[in-house]
């Protein structure tokens, strides 16, 4: 087929700038996301594939082995096996680190490796626009394995199916919480450092191993709950075991653990949208 | 009413001027290009344009619109090629168009057939289905390219399109956009090479220290700046500079660099000549036309490309 250059520039078939204009000052934000979700097709088998095979792990790792043990000398914790206990707490905290995964050297290599983000600057969209769709993107992804996370739980016989499919959307949200505000920072990076090394040392692996994820927070001495409070993991967990197990919880604690994640995720949101902005405006 | 519209044009960082009061305006379907080194201020300039950068001071109009105000208006109508290729290497060649057509609004039926024509275009067919990563410099530039049109602006931004190309592959990428001015898309070039500027520019400013230091055609800024012929002589390194006052009678400008002196002149081969007979034997002796290297060196004391 041989292409008639002369009506290459012009094909009149495409919407003209005012109403492309239009549209993307309405959907410009779903745009954005669209592409990310498309760009994580490229490893889309391994986030499910470790979806599965993680609590898989996990729930013969702690709820067979650890599990064994602690139900045998203690009796569970807090009248449900260990198993029971411990499934939302490494549901919420493996999706908190799934989003630090993509909210870090992704988003720090979107300026400075890639530069896809100048890319889509240049596009009829806004730098806010931009960041919004970039976490839309990862919400999604976060939800997606969250689920696929929970089934496996369901039938491993961990968690009752019910209304413990709120722990889905709990962890979705608590991953924001971390991750928000950590795209907010990486996205001021201007050279890779040690920054993101550390923040996995020091920030995630103790919230991993001291927000109360393998053991009740209160089971820690006082001076050491505050690594669990004003950590997005725990109030994340907290509340998964409240839909997941019944776990008894005030309405006050509901609300105060809610509104902390969205209070940071939000807080999140609005400083990745102000740093977007600086950056490619630049 | 021109295209774009640039009035006391300013961008600083902190103390740099990096575009210093500029004014232009381009005309529709013109191709006008902006010449200068690395920091002069072009790629800034650019950018503005498109709103991606705010500016500091002055009014732009693109189209009749300011960017700042009508970013997504004014980016709907403009195709831009940044400097550096920023493609998404994961992706295959025609998913880069179509996702980059996506966040223009525009739908998978209109976007599918776009991509496979401007595949064409760009002399990429056989690499639809490459991943960017396989592809060479050239390609991913023809690429950028391709990519920039997908959603049909009447004007396309060109920053530094052939930068770090091979000749073949240049030559081939102008082929291209001559073709695109031919069908009266309205061309911004940046570059630091004459020859690009003397091939594509109908119109240019050249820019130094984020100021314009001359403006008009090609052949325009060669003869107001530029005597028609220019002879470049080498006699050593060491020897160049020792022969300035010598040489300085045999032409009506002299320009000594480094490596060799520049005599300009309307006759070169009469020169070059005269130069003989007063008993100078060069090592090497070129006579060609003035060109716009010639004209930046006369307004700047400094060569274009370092």
């Amino acid at each position: 087929m041989a292409l008639d250059t002369n009506a290459l520039a012009y094909s009149g078939r495409a919407l003209d700038a005012a109403q492309q204009a239009e549209t993307v000052r309405r959907w410009g934000w779903w745009f954005q996301a669209e592409w990310r979700l498309r760009s994580m097709k490229a490893y889309w088998t391994s986030v499910v594939g470790s979806a599965l095979l993680t609590p898989l792990l996990y729930v013969v790792a702690m709820g067979i082995g650890l599990g064994s043990l602690v139900d045998a000398n203690a009796g569970g914790i807090g009248g449900v096996t260990y198993l029971t206990f411990v499934a939302p707490g490494l549901l919420v905290s493996t999706v908190v680190m799934s989003g630090t995964n993509e909210l870090s050297y992704p988003v720090m290599g979107g300026f400075k490796w890639q530069r896809l983000y100048y890319a889509r600057a240049t596009t009829a969209a806004s730098p806010q626009q931009v960041a919004l769709g970039e976490l839309l993107a990862v919400f999604i992804r976060l939800l997606a394995e969250a689920l696929v996370f929970y089934v496996v739980l369901v039938v491993m016989g961990a968690v009752r199916p019910g209304w413990s499919l709120l722990m889905v959307p709990v962890a979705g949200l608590a991953g924001m919480a971390f991750g928000a505000p950590l795209g907010a920072y990486a996205a001021t990076i201007e050279n890779e450092g040690p920054e993101f090394a550390l923040i996995q040392r020091f920030v995630v692996m103790p919230m991993f191993l001291f927000a109360g994820t393998f053991f009740p927070l209160a089971s820690m001495p006082v001076y050491l709950q505050w690594l669990g409070w004003i950590s997005p993991m725990w109030h994340g967990t907290q509340l998964a075991r409240a839909v997941g197990f019944g776990m008894p919880l005030t309405g006050a604690e509901v609300l105060g653990h809610l509104a902390f994640l969205v209070v940071l995720t939000t807080v999140g949101v609005w400083l990745a949208m102000r740093t977007f902005v600086k950056r490619l405006g630049r | 009413m021109p295209v774009i519209e640039a009035s006391q044009l300013t961008k600083t960082y902190g103390e740099l001027r990096a575009v210093d009061e500029i004014s232009f305006a381009v005309s529709p379907g013109e191709s006008f290009g902006l010449l200068g080194p690395n920091g002069a201020g072009k790629s800034t300039t650019m950018r503005m344009i498109g709103g991606t950068t705010l500016r500091t001071s002055g009014t732009l109009r693109v189209n009749g619109l300011d960017p700042e105000v009508h970013g997504p208006e004014v980016r709907a109508s403009l195709g831009v090629v940044p400097q550096q290729d920023n493609l998404d290497t994961e992706l295959r060649a025609r998913d880069n168009l179509i996702m980059y057509g996506r966040y223009f609004g525009l739908p998978y039926s209109y976007l599918r057939p776009r991509a496979d024509e401007l595949l064409e275009f760009a002399q990429l067919t056989e690499k639809a289905d490459e991943k960017v990563d396989n592809l060479s410099g050239g390609m991913k530039r023809r690429l950028t390219i391709a990519r920039a049109l997908v959603n049909e602006p009447r004007i396309l931004l060109l920053d530094e399109p052939t930068t770090g190309l091979d000749p073949q592959a240049r030559h081939i990428l102008w082929d291209r956009l001559f073709r695109l001015k031919e069908q009266g898309v309205t061309l911004i070039v940046t570059t630091h090479f004459m020859d690009e500027a003397e091939q594509l520019c109908d119109r240019l400013i050249v820019m130094d220290n984020g100021r314009i230091v001359a403006e008009g055609s090609p052949a325009d800024l060669i003869r107001q700046y530029s005597t028609r012929e220019v002879l470049e002589v080498r006699f050593g390194s060491d020897r160049n500079v020792a022969l300035v006052e010598r040489l300085r009678g045999f032409a009506d400008r002299i320009e000594p660099l480094p490596d060799r002196v520049l005599l300009y002149t309307e006759d070169g081969e009469g020169a070059l000549e005269a130069v003989r007979r007063d008993g100078l034997e060069p090592v090497t002796s070129l006579v060609r036309r003035s060109s716009l290297e010639d004209v930046f060196l006369r307004l700047t004391g400094r060569s274009l490309v370092d």
